[in-house]
């Protein structure tokens, strides 16, 4: 079969068969493409999460533009890309359509109250696994960016785009400060 | 016109949010609302339906409000915005990948960008509780209403389900039963 359109079938089945976002793709992505595919090594896949959690965007995006390039070029990225978003797109616009018609419907209603304090604990669990990454290395320097950060989006409103900016340049000067530092106390 | 506005919302989401759908939560919302395009409990709702369908959390999000404020073209517009930066910057970096996963710098700005991640999820989660427990806001007699215990009880135990790692949509199921129950019996 054309490695194209098998990039494109393999990463449609990856979106259609994955909930809760990128994180839950990354073992699915390794058994289709290293053990039934054998497109690429294990190695290549843990520098596909590296990288794509240090990129903007979708996580399940960043992985399977990585992997339909590093697979067959430019042609296959996009095939990669469209095969894992396509489940969703149709999927999401069928409910779309869908929801409209149900809304009006008092338990459909009711039923949403609840689902929203059941999105809170999600939220809340997402929060609590991040904090864990960040906590593991036990800076201030970390804590005093996660309180700014939280301060400046959830009450004074100030866009997102200039906090991420912002703390990535300061993260980026603390790191150069303290190589400095560093490399004075070793003289 | 805003089918662009849509295109160049969802374009700077995709630039701008690392870590996953949670992160783009905070952002979505200041779009949608700044434009008017959804309520803050359409955005929560969203976010359920987009945990509880295959794929990726950010591209159900697009396409969602995408097809709610343009339809099926809208749809196309957002996702293509939210998916074209990771793309692009995706095939720059493959291009190149030895000289950026070695880089220091990467790992400076990484290390002041995952703490803001965590801040602004929890920004997310401020609002999320907000239009939860205050839908009429804050307000000192919010807190003799019934409901609001109700619902507080309910994240209250929807959170325990979640740290002892139930299913995202065995939750949701779940608290779509105790909402539809509380609904009724407390005749909301």
């Amino acid at each position: 079969m054309n490695k194209n359109l098998e990039l494109f079938l393999t990463f449609m089945k990856i979106g259609a068969f994955t909930f809760g976002g990128g994180y839950a793709m990354i073992p699915l992505i390794q058994k289709e493409v290293c053990e039934n595919k054998k497109w690429l090594g294990e190695k290549d896949i843990s520098d596909i999460v590296a990288i794509s959690e240090s990129t903007p965007g979708p996580i399940a995006i960043n992985a399977a533009t990585f992997v339909g390039y590093k697979t067959s070029g430019f042609l296959g990225a996009c095939m990669a890309t469209l095969g894992v978003v396509l489940p969703s797109f149709l999927i999401i616009s069928l409910i779309s359509l869908i929801l409209t018609q149900f809304q009006s419907i008092r338990a459909v209603r009711y039923a949403f109250m609840g689902i929203r304090a059941a999105v809170l604990a999600l939220i809340l669990k997402a929060l609590w696994m991040m904090f864990h990454q960040v906590k593991k290395k036990k800076k201030p320097f970390s804590y005093a960016i996660i309180g700014l950060s939280l301060v400046l989006t959830a009450f004074l409103n100030i866009d997102a785009v200039f906090v991420i900016i912002g703390c990535g340049l300061f993260g980026l000067f603390w790191s150069l400060l303290n190589r400095k530092e560093q490399s004075n106390g070793t003289d | 016109m805003v089918l662009i506005k849509l295109f160049l919302a969802f374009l700077k989401i995709g630039a701008f949010t690392f870590g996953g759908g949670y992160a783009m939560i905070a952002m979505i919302q200041a779009e949608a609302e700044s434009q008017g395009w959804l309520t803050q409990e359409e955005l929560v709702d969203f976010v359920a339906l987009s945990e509880s369908t295959p794929g990726p959390l950010a591209v159900n999000m697009a396409t969602f409000v995408g097809m709610r404020t343009c339809g099926v073209l809208g749809a196309i517009i957002a996702t293509l915005g939210i998916i074209l930066p990771s793309f692009i910057i995706i095939l720059i970096i493959a291009k190149c990948f030895e000289r950026y996963e070695k880089s220091k710098a990467v790992g400076g700005i990484m290390s002041g960008l995952k703490p803001a991640v965590v801040g602004m999820i929890g920004a997310a989660f401020i609002s999320v509780a907000r239009a939860v427990f205050f839908p009429s806001g804050v307000s000192v007699s919010a807190f003799s209403d019934v409901s609001f215990w109700v619902f507080l009880g309910l994240s209250a135990a929807a959170s325990v389900l979640a740290f002892r790692k139930m299913h995202p949509i065995k939750i949701i199921l779940f608290s779509a039963v105790i909402g539809i129950g509380a609904g009724y019996g407390l005749g909301l």
